[in-house]
């Protein structure tokens, strides 16, 4: 199907202000802006600052979808400012705020910190208990196959906007609610068959404000601008926990590194890595 | 751990309600079709005389104890988890915890106790 040819509009931006040195409580404010096509909701921020108010505040940087700064809620849509043309969301108004289930910096800027300490607080990254020698100095790879990978593929490309956390119902009613972006970390890490951390990561994803609150809403997957599907992880995490619980889980060392410390031989395909950049003491 | 194991036994709890209440609903309302639980054949599930041969028979006796159990624990679970939502304190949860273990325990009981004592019923 053809896209529909758009035609330039004059679209009215209503932006919630909140300035907490001058405000006692967030108010809207209208600002009209012309708007040609392909022009991002974040294109039409800038074009505000720089002609109408100075004093607007946003977070952003890399323009381009990939650094997750500039997530707020448009027209009642938690997403990207830098990765929707304002055109293909409304051509007449559109209704900007802050991320909700975050406190509020200043007005587009959401505190995102309460976010990162629940991501902290699920160990996201690899544990490998079986050889740490090898994980402080590795020699070789651990060796996944295609079906290996594909288990966490799509939950690494999170880039921890906050989209998902904005839209999470629970997350509304329980600010302890550990929520879909650390949890669905916390199976990223337990899906990987080199990680060997699921022990340290239980106590917290069987919580009470953990995995077993989420009601499978599925906004967080709808509002997600990689398109990961956390909704889906946490009801994998759910399950891992309870297979745990069954003992019917397969324990045991994840995969091995294919080098000569486990006596495995290192694949010729994979060329040496390059020598170190700086002198190693 | 604790929650873990709640929530797998609630979803267990889920599937024997499932299937006790898909069979408390056949001996009900399709037995007129299927004709095989009541003592007066067809279209007389809830007669006095159905009703007193199903509780004499200990295989329905022991399924709606089963039962009683699965609802008891499937709903105070729900309950609870909807209350922890709102955002209680530590100690409000443990208040409902308790509470919910007594009035659930005391349920089951009165339940159970009534599914013996109709074994004794004479038809």
């Amino acid at each position: 199907m053809a896209n529909k040819i758009q035609v330039p509009s004059d679209v009215i931006f209503t932006i919630r202000r909140y300035d907490p040195d001058n405000d006692t409580a967030p108010h809207y404010e209208d600002y009209k802006v012309h708007v040609d096509p392909g022009l991002t909701v974040l294109d039409g921020l800038h074009l505000i600052r720089e002609n109408q108010d100075p004093t607007l505040s946003w977070r952003y940087s890399c323009r381009m979808g990939v650094c997750g700064s500039c997530g707020m809620l448009v027209n009642g849509r938690a997403m990207l400012a830098c990765n929707n043309q304002i055109l293909d969301i409304s051509k007449r108004r559109l209704l900007i705020a802050p991320l909700p289930n975050f406190d509020i910096i200043k007005d587009l800027v959401p505190d995102l910190g309460s976010m990162f300490e629940k991501h902290q607080s699920i160990h996201p990254f690899l544990i490998r208990e079986s050889d740490k020698e090898e994980m402080e100095n590795p020699t070789g790879e651990y060796n996944q196959s295609e079906e290996e990978l594909v288990r966490y593929l799509q939950f690494s490309y999170c880039i921890r906007c906050g989209c998902c956390m904005a839209a999470c119902p629970t997350l509304a009613t329980d600010d302890k609610y550990l929520g879909p972006m650390p949890l669905a970390q916390g199976y990223r890490w337990n899906a990987d068959t080199r990680d060997e951390g699921f022990d340290r990561r239980r106590p917290i994803a069987g919580d009470t404000h953990s995995a077993y609150r989420c009601h499978y809403a599925g906004e967080c997957s709808n509002v997600c601008p990689k398109g990961v599907d956390p909704a889906r992880a946490i009801q994998l995490l759910k399950k891992q926990l309870v297979k745990d619980y069954f003992h019917l889980m397969k324990k045991g060392p994840g995969c091995q590194s294919q080098s000569s410390r486990t006596g495995s031989e290192r694949n010729p395909k994979i060329p040496d890595p390059p020598p170190f950049t700086v002198e190693q003491t | 751990m604790r929650e873990t194991k709640w929530w797998a036994w609630h979803m267990i709890a889920g599937i024997v309600i499932f299937v006790l209440l898909g069979l408390h609903m056949l001996i009900t309302h399709f037995d007129d079709i299927l004709g095989w639980f009541n003592v007066l054949g067809p279209s007389h599930a809830i007669e006095w005389e159905n009703v007193v041969a199903r509780a004499q028979n200990i295989f329905f006796a022991v399924t709606y104890v089963i039962l009683l159990i699965a609802a008891l624990f499937h709903g105070f679970y729900g309950a609870r988890t909807i209350i922890c939502e709102m955002n209680i304190g530590v100690g409000a949860r443990k208040f409902v915890d308790v509470l919910f273990w007594l009035v659930g325990l005391a349920l089951l009981i009165v339940g159970t106790w009534a599914a013996i004592a109709s074994m004794a019923i004479k038809g």
